[in-house]
């Protein structure tokens, strides 16, 4: 089995879209992510997988330079985060914000726009008109007009996806994606993920539901506080690094299906 | 008098007091408005209570290096110095301990409280602080108001409005995805200071118009009366300026009418005023025209069902749905159906038929989350679509 460790080779990860190197981020004593080496390679759709708690979210977090880490580098495609930020594109969790705030869906895909609109530019049509066409791609565009905190959980999940398209960015991280979400809104963001691919953008999601993973990513990270490995989900996504990832807590019915998968 | 107050007649000075007072509402409506909506409003509460001791501190300065103790601009510096330490204290409070910020708001606002009172106290003993009046600080009081100090109030009011309108984008983006935010590369740290900075300003310069035991209510109420108008962050803010700045105008013109008014509680009530009457009467999320809105929900609800069991030929027994389909002509007195109520029963039932099959085929996702029971399909399908529809539709009991 050509299993690619984790770390074996950083020196050659510079110019990949997102490399992140000796990362450990800690909330108190107990670090969350801890020494992490890892590469996302260049239009694939990678998933980050691991226990709850594994520090998914946070490597997601700190990537962005959200929570700031104890130690470690993180560069886009071989340069600082901070000169990238235009070409990445954030889907945070769903519940992290207050849906009852005042704003549409129409103000919320705009707020994509921010970097281009700059403190006083003023919204015109062609804004407009790339947050409806971002809005249709993922089917929300008869919602455009509504208040947010009417929309359904998926529906708000695919509002943030919009969002994040309208930025035009070629890096795309999701912070579980498909948590809490209808089928309807599975297929739909998928499928824009799966475009995404295809014109060459690198997509890394966290994802919770291993059942999918064979389906939906082409490479997986598994990570429990350390990297336990990254590569293509057939070397990958195996029993035993499973096993290793999740201890005693993984099922044995799922890990049957991982196999099978 | 109080019309001549209210139309601007009472005098050049009075004028300009109003209409400074008017400025700062304006103000501070809009940017208590980002506050509110960042759930940070209380800080502002514990950074108006923090001015205390540096008024009083400002004021002992300038008495012993032989100034006028009274001058404005020197006051609002000690109230500004405290009031950014009050700031400080609650920040580093909230991020270096284990201490909420409710608790860390309570502590600094009472202990900075307690400390500028006694410091007051320690004043008006003195000959030069018997007369001082520094506790119209405390209420706030316009009159006897000197020319340059409204021009001062109303220039700092602009000056922040016009802040406000420049960091609007930031500052809402924060407010709603403090994570998303940081994401495109804005600085919460800077963001979050800015706006506290804002709301120290406002504190600051509605000193001596509204006090500072009252100047929080300024900053809160007129953005909570706004949310009810409008569900855009932009037309809010707009709102919020627009119903602080009544406030301030009425509450500086009414107090102008006798001189022992303390403004800063006119102002209070002029904006609880407002509040009340967006509270019952806004049309989207006033109360009154949420119930309206349910009461004309239910009977559409009670029609609908009243008609669906005529057209399957079930009794009705809601004495209210008898009633309405009675008003309604579409049924008789002794409860059976017209003609009209038969046909419109007969497109209920065919409307309810389509939604199911709608409802059923992921292509109209949209269109099926618009279902309630109630609205009629044409108002979401073109024909087009309601044909495609229909094709699904099969002769009942043939299924």
């Amino acid at each position: 089995m050509a299993l690619e460790l984790v770390g074996s080779a950083p020196e050659q990860n510079d110019d990949l879209p997102l490399s992140i190197r000796g990362l450990t981020v800690s909330y108190g004593e107990k670090p969350a992510v801890f020494s992490v080496d890892v590469g996302f390679q260049p239009g694939q759709m990678t998933a980050i997988v691991g226990p709850n708690g594994a520090g998914k979210s946070t490597l997601l977090k700190a990537a962005l330079g959200i929570v700031t880490p104890l130690s470690g580098q993180v560069r886009c495609h071989g340069r600082p985060l901070a000169e990238m930020r235009a070409r990445i594109a954030y889907v945070p969790q769903r519940a992290s914000v207050d849906w009852d705030f005042p704003a549409r869906v129409l103000d919320v895909v705009l707020m994509g726009l921010y970097r281009d609109l700059g403190l006083l530019g003023r919204i015109r049509g062609q804004h407009r008109a790339r947050a409806m066409e971002c809005l249709a791609r993922v089917g929300m565009d008869g919602f455009a007009a509504r208040q947010i905190g009417q929309l359904s959980g998926g529906q708000q999940q695919r509002v943030f996806l919009a969002r994040a398209l309208a930025q035009g960015a070629d890096l795309y991280l999701l912070d579980e994606p498909f948590a809490g979400v209808d089928a309807a809104t599975e297929k739909a963001i998928i499928t824009v993920l799966k475009d995404l691919k295809a014109e060459g953008a690198t997509v890394v999601a966290v994802h919770h539901d291993l059942a999918t993973v064979p389906d939906y990513f082409d490479r997986v990270f598994l990570i429990n506080t350390t990297a336990i490995a990254e590569g293509p989900v057939a070397d990958v996504f195996t029993p035993e690094n499973l096993q290793t990832a999740y201890g005693g807590r993984l099922a044995l019915a799922q890990m049957g299906g991982v196999a099978a998968g | 008098m109080l019309w001549q107050a209210l139309t601007l007649q009472l005098g050049y000075n009075a004028t300009l007091v109003t209409l400074g007072a008017a400025m700062l509402g304006m103000a501070a409506g809009a940017t208590g408005t980002f506050l509110y909506l960042s759930k940070r409003a209380l800080v502002s509460d514990a950074i108006s209570h923090a001015t205390l001791p540096g008024v009083v501190l400002g004021f002992m300065a300038m008495v012993a290096i032989g100034g006028d103790g009274r001058f404005l601009p020197g006051l609002m510096l000690g109230s500004a110095v405290s009031a950014g330490l009050g700031l400080l204290a609650v920040t580093w409070l909230t991020t270096r301990t284990r201490l909420a910020e409710d608790a860390a708001i309570g502590a600094v606002l009472s202990v900075f409280f307690g400390f500028g009172i006694v410091l007051l106290t320690v004043v008006q003993v003195m000959d030069s602080g018997r007369q001082a009046g520094l506790e119209t600080f405390l209420l706030g009081a316009t009159a006897g108001m000197l020319w340059n100090e409204a021009m001062l109030i109303a220039g700092g009011g602009a000056l922040v409005l016009a802040l406000v309108v420049l960091l609007r984008r930031p500052m809402s983006l924060v407010a709603f995805d403090p994570g998303y935010a940081m994401g495109q590369g804005i600085s919460l740290r800077a963001v979050e200071l800015a706006m506290m900075g804002l709301a120290l300003a406002i504190t600051v310069v509605g000193l001596k118009v509204v006090g500072l035991v009252l100047i929080v209510a300024l900053l809160i109420i007129p953005p909570v009366a706004a949310r009810f108008w409008s569900e855009r962050v932009g037309a809010v803010v707009a709102i919020a300026g627009l119903i602080g700045g009544l406030s301030g105008y009425a509450g500086a013109a009414i107090s102008a009418t006798a001189p022992a008014l303390p403004t800063g509680p006119i102002i209070v009530l002029a904006a609880f005023g407002l509040f009340v009457l967006s509270l019952l009467l806004a049309p989207g999320r006033g109360v009154l025209a949420a119930a309206l809105r349910h009461l004309r929900f239910q009977r559409r609800v009670h029609l609908r069902q009243g008609l669906l069991a005529l057209a399957t030929g079930q009794p009705v027994y809601e004495p209210l749905t008898l009633r309405l389909m009675r008003r309604a002509g579409l049924v008789r007195a002794d409860g059976v159906a017209t003609e009209e109520g038969r046909a419109m029963a007969a497109r209920a039932r065919r409307d309810e038929r389509r939604w199911q099959i709608l409802r059923s085929d992921p292509e109209f996702e949209a269109a099926a989350a618009r279902y309630d029971g109630l609205t009629p399909l044409g108002e979401v399908l073109t024909a087009d679509q309601i044909a495609a529809v229909d094709q699904g539709l099969r002769p009942e009991g043939a299924v």
